[in-house]
This record gives structure tokens, C-alpha cells and sequence, in this order.
């Protein structure tokens, strides 16, 4: 490590425990940087596109998981390299704002990284590369909005969401299924869409799995699963037109928050006191037998005693239910969660044309089935499968696809899939390039080469001779003036995008340009890296 | 220029041919393990827990074999899990399916060394599965409206599910009781409804299907042995102090005759707890909660069975046989339904006493009691006859039945390799490597049981070769013999079940191109 000395040979130092800790500086600081960028870019770069592997990941605890999405893969890494952290934030943010593309963004961080070496080995400085990059984003940022085709759609006609969903759902293991996965993604996202606002919350939509069955036999329910059984076993196990108690309280004595005692010291009190207990619990069942309820669903347990009653006064409860599940209840039947018995008034009861209980296997799993339910926007995907890895990777990429039919509502533009737009961004980045008189013109040139190098992997990945095709690919584009020539991945026989209805998102698309190179600006501007060494 | 170390210590990364051997060798290993388990002539494997006492289990179930394993390897873990599914959902099965994912991957492994791309291989399995899946939907046999045939159907399959445990010596009479058992449930899966109590002596012959319920208890001191026309309270009550439930009391006096007072009192609360529960018109109150010795013997007084401490499924059972509902108040007895049946007595199976419930309302639950020289012995007949339950019970509702015998591997063989030939493209060679996987598995009966393998499947293949043929492995003669003569049937439900989750696994595990193990979280205790 340099160390400045002063006149007399002593060091000066300025870092606490100086000699403890390893420092990069310079090219060196950079240069490691972007190989850590790189290594994390690498381990995605064979999961992109539809012939595009998985990746096994054991966590600490010894479980599995086998992925195919970017964001879950990094995630589950538990990397220790900053760098390398970096990417793994670059990927979560684009699995926040958009949901889709984790893989892709991670990829065109590591190539332009990988450029970006090239330009520092030639003595170009990090900050102006940088400033090429944030010039030759926005050159690509409009050009995507130029090459970028409405498309409309409505309740009736969801094709176009179906497409767009099953480019998506293609690059994962439940390819299998993608038509009909699409299909119930789509129309999860359409229950639940403000059409008006252009809005989705995706909150409403519950995705439940169970293991067994088979994957076609994933479906989409109008109304909430809960994994409950009833809170006494003789209790009716369908219930026709539910009028539902959403409570908060526990059918137990109450526990003031207040410290309290109650003293018993005469034979009385004691048996006043028991007559109290049993009045409370008849009251409660009476209070919401009284409001006309037929079902019961609260957030906590109950007393033996009061699950009895409840029973013999015919009102099926169902206990232990989870916050967020009490909510989507509350939502789809169109009640109130009441917090006091007191507060129990017939306006506030959910409705629900149909409760059941329905059993699983041969183990006694038991769900309830809440539907027809007065206000349908909260609706449930039920997903089963073979095993439990199975569900989750279906649970994750059923979430893609719910986000892709949400960011489509949002904005109904569409670019061309299959590297087809990355293509198109980068001749015309290519051609911007030489316009620019500074130094930043062949940062820009070689941001126009990083966008290839997603159609390469795309072209790797299926098979195919990656340099040969792209280079194909890129002359038809620019020969034809067509934005729609991709990558084959599929091996169908033509280049046309439209034609293979393979299409991704204007908004998931542009975010991934911005968020990579944003991200790489950062890497570059990093001069000096102090970390603590092993000791 | 070195990469930056990007994972933290003990973390490994393994990637392409390296991770794709490492799945491979890891599911084919397990694969292996319980190979020899499969098929009548199959071997027990002995598990001894690494726990206190070291207790050791003896089975032939593939479920239970494999998740008593301790197991690193992550693709061993996805084929643990799929037989574990398996059991959950149809409980037989659970070997082949593992046995079948294994050989999937071992043709797998072969292709791949002839270089062709995972992917392709993929979507070769894919077809495949949906070929054979079709093959033996066109085969299955539906008797769901003969029910004299059905029943006979079901027996068979029992008695297939059967032969390859440790009650094959038996099968005909367990199968007997476990179609009766099922018969009983009427269309429903709850297998909860029928119990199996074990109990050690005598032997499995001696086992026997009790219509009644019997409740693994004794009957209260002083307290009558046997009650004919019993009215039967069942109930879910603290029966020792019955604890005031509001929260924050407690009790404060100031002088011992303050505390006899009291406890006068507490008396008092249950003496009238217990003349609310005798003015239910009751001769017999079980209850899950303990009951201490005063309101014991206050029952007593009243002439009224008293039985203690019958756990949560015992209660609940019994609330199902006899009709009646689970109580925790007694407050208007009027309306609480009492549950009712003929006859309470105590009975003897070998050295305990037990209390028999019989000429029950309703006739749903009924119990089997396992007989045994020991307790190894009766754990795994309980495994065996749950398989066995599992499967008829899954049968009732799909009816759809099929030879067994390696019949449906066979046929399922014969469709994907004709499926194969038609095939252009180097999908062709996966679809081929499919049908040989699935020839393994009669291969691996044949060879558990002793056969020369090669002779009997080429055989079975000719038999095949003409439409309609019921060949199958007869393993008792040893040769090709005629499955439907035989009376040799399995599930269809089951078979389908194996046959698509072990594509789903050896799918998966193909996919993988890159394994990823993350450092073991550091125990507390350092040891």
C-alpha cells in the first residue's frame, strides 16, 4: 500500500489501522470492479432467452431452489464481492419497477462493463466513458420510443396480452404450459385492472401453490383460497351465499392492556366470576349470530368452549387467518374487518355466493375455497405441481408475467422481442456515434456493442453460430429498415418477430437500458477501494 | 486478470459439465438405492435413526426410505421430493417414480455425452410423456358401473399394492380388509375415518377389520365394562379445575377456612359440571381433556363410563362413527346430538384391554387391528396397508385401472418408440431414450427377483408387438405370463402420476446448468 512519509521516514496515517487494510487504486480499482461486474454477468448470461438453462441454488439451510429468474438467482447467491452487489441491487430494482427483464439487465451491465475495459486499456478516462454511455442511453432511450407500436386491446380482444405474457413465460421451465399459464395471468390482471386509472394493483392478485396434481391443473379462482380448514370438524363444510364476520378479535375472555388483577376471595365473587366468563362467550357467538352472519373468519384462535358454541349455534369460524389474506377477504367479499364484537353491524358482513372446504391427496390438507364473491377483484391463481421447486419456480414466473400484463395496462406499448430491439438500438446508436466530435464517440460506439452482445447470447443459448446470425440478422434489419428481425431462438424458420408474436414491453425495455447503464456509470466513477483484509 | 472473489468462503460454484455430472451422479445414485426395493421380490432396506436411542426401522417404502436419508446433493433432494409428493397424493408409487426419474437421467447422461443439447432432449421427454400418457389412456379399463367387478377390481389392485411387502404372505386377507375398510368410506379420501391400531403378538394372519370403533383405553375404576344401547357424550373440556378464563384473576384469601371455602366452591363448580353433563340422558362421556379422580368418581356414582384422554383423532373419529358432536358446553342439552351405538364393552386383544364401540349409527369409520410378533414388523404393515388404503381410496374416485406386471411400462414402451421412429430431428433420439428408461422398470423387477432380465423383457417386447396383449411379468413363475388371468391390476392414477412427475423432475434437473451451494449457516454451538 502507498504510504506518504513525513520528513523524518514517519508514516502518515490517515485511514484508521491503516496497515490492516488492503486499498485498490486507479485502473486497478476499476479494472477489478469490472471483472467482479462481469463474473456475476456471466452466470446469467446462459439463463437468458427461451433456451436458456437454470441454475440449482443450495441456500445456508441446505433447501433448493431451481431458477430461472435473474433477480431470484442473484438473490440467492449470498455474494460477498461489493461489486457484485451492485449488480444484485441492479437486478432487484428492475424486479420491482418492472418484474421482468432481471435476466437481461444483468447481461447488458456486463457487457457494457466489458467494453468499458477495453476503452480504459486504450487510456480513454473512466468519466468520459461514462458520459458516452449516459449520451448513448438516451440516443437509445428514443429510438426504442420510435420503434415502439401501439396495440390495442380491451376486455374482449386479450390476445395481444396473451402473447406478450407467453414471450415471457417462454424462457421458463413451465414453458410447457405457458398458453394456458398466460391465459389466467392475463385474465388475473384484467379482474383486477382499473382499465379507467390504467391501473393494476397486483396485491390483489394471491398466487397459492400446492404440491401434487399436475401443472395443468393450475387455475384461476374468483375469489380467495385460504390454507384453513374449519375450526371445528362437524362444522357444514360448504356454506351457499355466506354472509362473512371479518374479525379481528379472539373468541376468548378479553385481556385489557392495562395491568389488572381481579381478586377473588369469597365463595361468591368465584362463582359470580364463572358466570361472567360463560355469559362473555355467549354473548360474543350471540352478537354475530345476531347480525345475520353465516361465517365467521377471524385472525385469532378460539377458546374450546366458544369453538363449541359456535358450532352448536350452526356458525361455521374459521380461525388463525393471516393479515394479509383477512384483507384480500375483506376486499373481494366486499366486508369489513371488525376489530370489537361490539362493532358487528349487518352492513359490515362480507358476502359470498360460495364457501367450501376441499380436501387434497391423501394427507388431510384441507383449503377453503371462498368464491362468487360480491366484488371480484380479488382473485386467487391456484398453482399445482409435481413438486415443491416446482411450484415455487412456477409461483416466480406466473409473478413475471402478472408484472408484464400490469406494465401493458400502464402503457400498451410494445417493442420486438428476441434481441430484436437491442439490435435496432444499436445501429442506431452506431450511426449517432460518429456525430459526436469528443472522445465520447467511442464510448458511444462501444455502448452500440455492448446492446449486440444480448442477441448474442440469445443466439448461444438456442445453438446457434452467435456471430454468424447476428451479423444476419443486423444486415436484414439495416437492409429492409425493419426494427422486427430477431433471433431465431425457437429454431421456426423465420427472423420475423411479428410473425413469432414474440414481443416485451416499451417501459421493461427502457428500464433496462437506463438502470444498467446507470449502474455501470456508477462502477466506473469507483477509484479507490478500501476494504478491510482478512485476517 | 483474476476475478475478485465474488462468494463468500465455503460457497461453491459449479458450472456446465461439471453440474450437470454432479446432478446426474446425485439422482442416479439415489435412483439406485431403492432400486432394489422395487417389485414383489423386492428387498427391505434397515434405517437406523441417528437420534437417542438409535431406533431402527425396517422397511420396502420408498417414501419413507428417502426421507429418512440426510441427503447433500441437490438433485438427490428434487427426487426426495417427488416421492414425497407422491405419498401425499396418491401413496403408492413412491419407488418407481424415483426409479423412473433415475433411469430418465441416466439416458439423459448418455445423450448428452453424445453431445446433444439439453434442450433438445427436454422437449424429446416432453413428447414422450405425452405419448405414453396417451398410450395408457386408451388402455385403461373403467368397471365404475358393474359394482360386483369394480369390487373385484379393487381387490386386485390391492392385493398388487400388497405383494410387494412384508404382508404379501397374507395379501388376500389384508387385501380383503383393506377393500372392505375402503368400501366403507363411501367415495370419500378421508382415510382418517378408518384406524389401525397396532398391537404386538400373535401373528399377521390374525390382524382383523373391526366394523365398531375401538378406542385404545381403559375404562374408569368402579365404572360399568359394558353398556348396551349407549348414549354416548363426547366432549372437548377441561374435566380438573376448570380454570376462571378471564384474564388477570386470581385468588387471595386471608384464612384457612377462607381457603376450604374455596375449594368448596371449585367442588361445587364441578359437581354441577358434571350433573349438567349426567342431564344429557348420558351412559358414556368421553372426553379428550383429563379427567380428574372427583368428577371420575362422581360418574362413577351416576353409573356412567367415563373414559379420559382420548386424543385429538381418537375424538374426532368417534364423533364420526357414532353420530354424535363434540361438546365443550352443557348448558341446553337439548340440543346437543348425542352420539349412540349398541354395545360398549372392554375387550382383549392379547394383553390390553381395550374399549370396542359397536353396532355404531353410522357405519363410515371402522378400525383394523394389526397383529404382529413385533413392533417393526407391525410399522411396516401399517406403512404397507396405508399404501394400500391410499390407493383404493384414490381408486374409488378414479376408477380407471390397468394391468400391472410391468404391462403399462410395456405398452407405454411400445407407443413412444413407434412415437420415435416417426419423429424427424434429433428429438427422435430422447424419444427413444424415453421408451428405454421406461423398459428398466420391468427390467428391474425381473432382476430383483432373481430372473434373467434380458430373456423375459425381449419376450415381453414380442408378446407386445400384437395389439391388445395383457403379457406382463410373472414373477411368482418366473416368465411372461397373462396379467389379466392373473388378476394383476394397478392404479391408473398412480401410474400417472409417476410417469409426469418423473419427467418433471428429470426436466428440471436437466434444465440446471449451474449449481450454486451457499455457505452452511454457522451453528451457535460450535462443536
Amino acid at each position: 500500500m502507498a504510504l506518504a512519509f513525513d520528513e523524518f521516514g514517519r508514516p502518515f496515517i490517515i485511514i484508521k489501522e491503516q496497515e490492516s487494510k488492503t486499498r485498490l487504486r486507479g485502473l486497478d480499482a476499476q479494472k477489478a470492479n469490472i471483472a467482479a461486474g462481469k463474473a456475476v454477468a456471466r452466470i446469467l448470461r446462459t439463463s437468458l432467452g427461451p433456451k436458456g438453462m437454470d441454475k440449482m441454488l443450495q441456500s445456508p439451510d441446505g433447501d433448493i431452489t431451481i431458477t430461472n429468474d435473474g433477480a431470484t438467482i442473484l438473490e440467492q447467491m449470498d455474494v460477498d464481492n461489493q461489486i457484485a452487489k451492485l449488480m444484485v441491487e441492479l437486478s432487484r430494482s428492475q424486479d420491482y419497477e418492472i418484474g421482468d427483464g432481471t435476466t437481461g439487465v444483468v447481461v447488458m451491465a456486463g457487457a457494457l462493463l466489458e467494453q468499458a475495459e477495453r476503452l480504459l486499456e486504450r487510456g480513454i478516462h473512466p468519466i468520459r466513458i461514462a458520459e458516452g454511455y449516459e449520451m448513448a442511453s438516451r440516443i437509445a432511450y428514443e429510438h426504442l420510443e420510435r420503434i415502439a407500436q401501439k396495440f390495442e386491446f380491451d376486455a374482449t380482444n386479450t390476445e395481444p396480452l396473451i402473447q406478450t405474457c407467453m414471450t415471457t413465460l417462454s424462457s421458463k421451465i413451465v414453458n410447457r404450459c405457458k398458453r394456458s399459464l398466460a391465459e389466467i395471468a392475463v385474465k388475473a390482471v384484467l379482474a383486477v385492472a382499473d382499465l379507467e386509472r390504467r391501473d393494476v394493483n397486483l396485491d390483489l392478485i394471491k398466487v397459492e401453490g400446492k404440491v401434487g396434481g399436475k401443472l395443468e391443473d393450475t387455475e384461476l379462482i374468483y375469489g380467495i383460497i385460504v390454507d384453513k380448514d374449519m375450526s371445528h370438524p362437524q362444522m357444514p363444510k360448504e356454506i351457499q351465499d355466506a354472509k362473512i364476520a371479518i374479525l379481528t378479535c379472539p373468541f376468548e375472555p378479553p385481556k385489557p392492556k392495562t395491568k389488572h388483577k381481579v381478586d377473588i376471595d369469597t365463595v361468591e365473587k368465584f362463582q359470580t366470576l364463572r358466570q361472567q366468563e360463560q355469559k362473555y362467550f355467549d354473548d360474543m357467538v350471540q352478537k354475530c349470530k345476531d347480525v345475520g352472519a353465516t361465517l365467521v373468519i377471524c385472525q385469532w384462535g378460539f377458546d374450546d368452549e366458544a369453538n363449541h358454541l359456535l358450532m352448536h349455534r350452526n356458525l361455521p369460524a374459521v380461525r388463525w387467518v393471516g393479515g394479509v389474506e383477512l384483507e384480500l377477504i375483506a376486499i373481494a367479499t366486499g366486508g369489513r374487518i371488525v376489530p370489537r364484537f361490539q362493532e358487528l353491524t349487518p352492513e359490515k358482513l362480507g358476502r359470498a355466493g360460495l364457501v367450501r372446504e376441499k380436501a387434497f391427496g391423501t394427507t388431510k390438507d384441507r383449503m377453503i375455497y371462498i368464491e362468487h364473491c360480491a366484488n371480484s377483484r380479488a382473485v386467487t391463481i391456484f398453482i399445482r405441481g409435481g413438486n415443491k421447486m416446482m411450484i415455487e419456480e412456477t409461483k416466480r414466473s406466473i409473478h413475471d408475467a402478472l408484472c408484464v400484463a400490469r406494465n401493458l395496462i400502464r402503457n400498451n406499448s410494445i417493442v420486438y422481442g428476441g434481441g430484436a430491439a437491442e439490435i435496432s438500438c444499436s445501429i442506431a446508436v452506431e450511426a449517432a456515434a460518429d456525430k459526436y466530435p469528443g472522445v465520447e464517440q467511442y464510448a458511444i460506439r462501444a455502448f452500440a456493442d455492448a446492446l449486440d452482445s444480448v442477441p448474442m447470447a440469445l443466439a448461444e443459448n438456442s445453438g446457434l453460430q452467435p456471430i454468424e446470425t447476428l451479423s444476419a440478422v443486423k444486415s436484414q434489419q439495416i437492409k429492409e429498415n425493419n426494427p422486427w428481425c430477431g433471433i431465431d431462438c425457437n429454431d421456426v424458420g423465420t427472423n420475423d418477430m411479428r410473425e413469432q408474436n414474440v414481443f416485451e414491453t416499451l417501459i421493461g425495455k427502457q428500464q433496462q437500458m437506463l438502470l444498467a447503464t446507470q449502474v455501470v456509470k456508477m462502477i466506473l466513477k469507483i477509484d479507490d477501494v478500501i476494504s478491510p483484509s482478512d485476517y | 486478470m483474476a476475478v475478485e472473489k465474488l462468494f463468500k468462503d465455503e460457497a461453491t460454484e459449479e458450472k456446465g459439465e461439471r453440474a450437470r455430472m454432479a446432478s446426474f451422479i446425485g439422482a442416479m445414485a439415489i435412483a439406485d438405492l431403492v432400486k432394489t426395493t422395487l417389485g414383489p421380490k423386492g428387498m427391505d432396506k434397515i434405517l437406523q435413526s441417528t437420534g437417542r436411542g438409535r431406533s431402527v426401522t425396517v422397511t420396502n417404502d420408498g417414501a419413507t426410505i428417502l426421507k429418512s436419508l440426510h441427503i447433500d446433493n441437490p438433485a438427490a433432494k428434487v427426487l426426495v421430493d417427488i416421492s414425497k409428493v407422491q405419498d401425499d397424493e396418491v401413496g403408492d408409487g413412491t419407488t418407481s417414480v424415483v426409479v423412473l426419474a433415475g433411469e430418465l437421467l441416466r439416458e439423459a447422461e448418455k445423450l448428452v455425452n453424445a453431445k446433444i443439447h439439453p434442450m433438445t432432449i427436454i422437449s424429446g421427454y416432453r413428447v414422450a410423456a405425452e405419448c405414453a400418457r396417451n398410450a395408457l389412456l386408451e388402455k385403461v379399463v373403467d368397471n365404475k358401473q358393474d359394482a360386483e367387478k369394480f369390487k373385484s377390481d379393487l381387490m386386485k389392485i390391492a392385493m398388487t399394492t400388497l405383494s410387494s411387502k412384508i404382508l404379501s404372505q397374507d395379501k388376500e386377507h389384508f387385501a380383503k380388509l383393506a377393500v372392505d375398510a375402503v368400501m366403507r368410506l363411501k367415495g370419500s379420501t378421508n382415510l382418517e375415518a378408518i384406524q389401525i391400531i397396532k398391537k404386538p403378538g400373535g401373528s399377521l394372519k390374525d390382524s382383523f377389520l373391526d366394523e365398531g370403533f375401538i378406542l385404545d383405553k381403559k375404562i374408569g375404576i368402579g365404572q360399568p365394562k359394558r353398556i348396551e344401547n349407549a348414549k354416548i357424550l363426547v366432549a372437548n373440556t377441561a374435566m380438573d379445575t376448570d380454570k376462571v378464563k378471564i384474564y388477570g384473576a386470581r385468588v387471595r384469601v386471608d384464612s384457612m377456612s377462607k381457603v376450604a371455602e374455596i375449594e368448596g366452591a371449585e367442588k361445587e363448580k364441578m359437581r354441577e359440571k358434571v350433573q349438567k353433563i349426567i342431564a344429557h340422558g348420558i351412559n358414556c362421556f368421553v372426553n379428550r381433556q383429563l379427567i380428574y379422580n372427583f368428577p371420575e368418581e362422581l360418574f362413577a356414582d351416576a353409573g356412567v363410563l367415563a373414559i379420559e384422554h382420548a386424543d385429538f383423532d381418537g375424538i374426532e373419529r368417534l364423533a364420526l362413527v357414532t353420530g354424535g358432536e363434540i361438546a365443550s358446553t352443557f348448558d341446553n342439552p337439548e340440543s346437543v346430538k348425542l352420539g349412540q351405538c349398541k354395545l360398549i364393552e372392554e375387550i382383549m386383544i392379547g394383553e390390553d384391554k381395550l374399549i370396542h364401540f359397536s353396532g355404531c349409527e353410522m357405519g363410515q369409520a371402522c378400525t383394523i387391528v394389526l397383529r404382529g410378533a413385533s413392533s417393526h414388523v407391525l410399522d411396516e404393515a401399517e406403512r404397507s396397508l396405508h399404501d394400500a388404503l391410499c390407493v383404493l381410496s384414490q381408486t374409488v374416485n378414479d376408477s380407471r385401472v390397468l394391468f400391472g406386471g410391468g404391462w403399462p411400462e410395456m405398452v407405454m414402451a411400445k407407443a413412444v418408440d413407434e412415437l420415435a421412429r416417426k419423429t424427424p430431428g434429433k428429438k427422435s433420439h430422447a424419444i427413444e431414450a424415453f421408451s428405454r428408461a421406461l423398459l428398466a422398470i420391468p427390467t428391474i423387477i425381473a432382476d430383483n427377483a432373481g430372473l434373467d432380465s434380458a430373456e423375459l423383457v425381449s419376450q415381453l417386447r414380442a408378446e407386445h408387438h400384437e395389439e391388445g396383449s395383457a403379457a406382463g411379468i410373472d414373477v411368482i413363475s418366473g416368465s411372461v405370463g397373462d396379467m389379466a388371468e392373473l388378476g394383476i391390476s394397478e392404479a391408473f392414477k398412480v401410474k400417472q402420476a409417476v410417469l409426469l412427475s418423473a419427467t418433471e423432475a428429470a426436466e428440471m434437473i436437466l434444465r440446471v446448468d449451474e449449481i450454486i451451494t451457499c455457505a452452511p449457516r454457522r451453528r451457535e454451538d460450535r462443536m
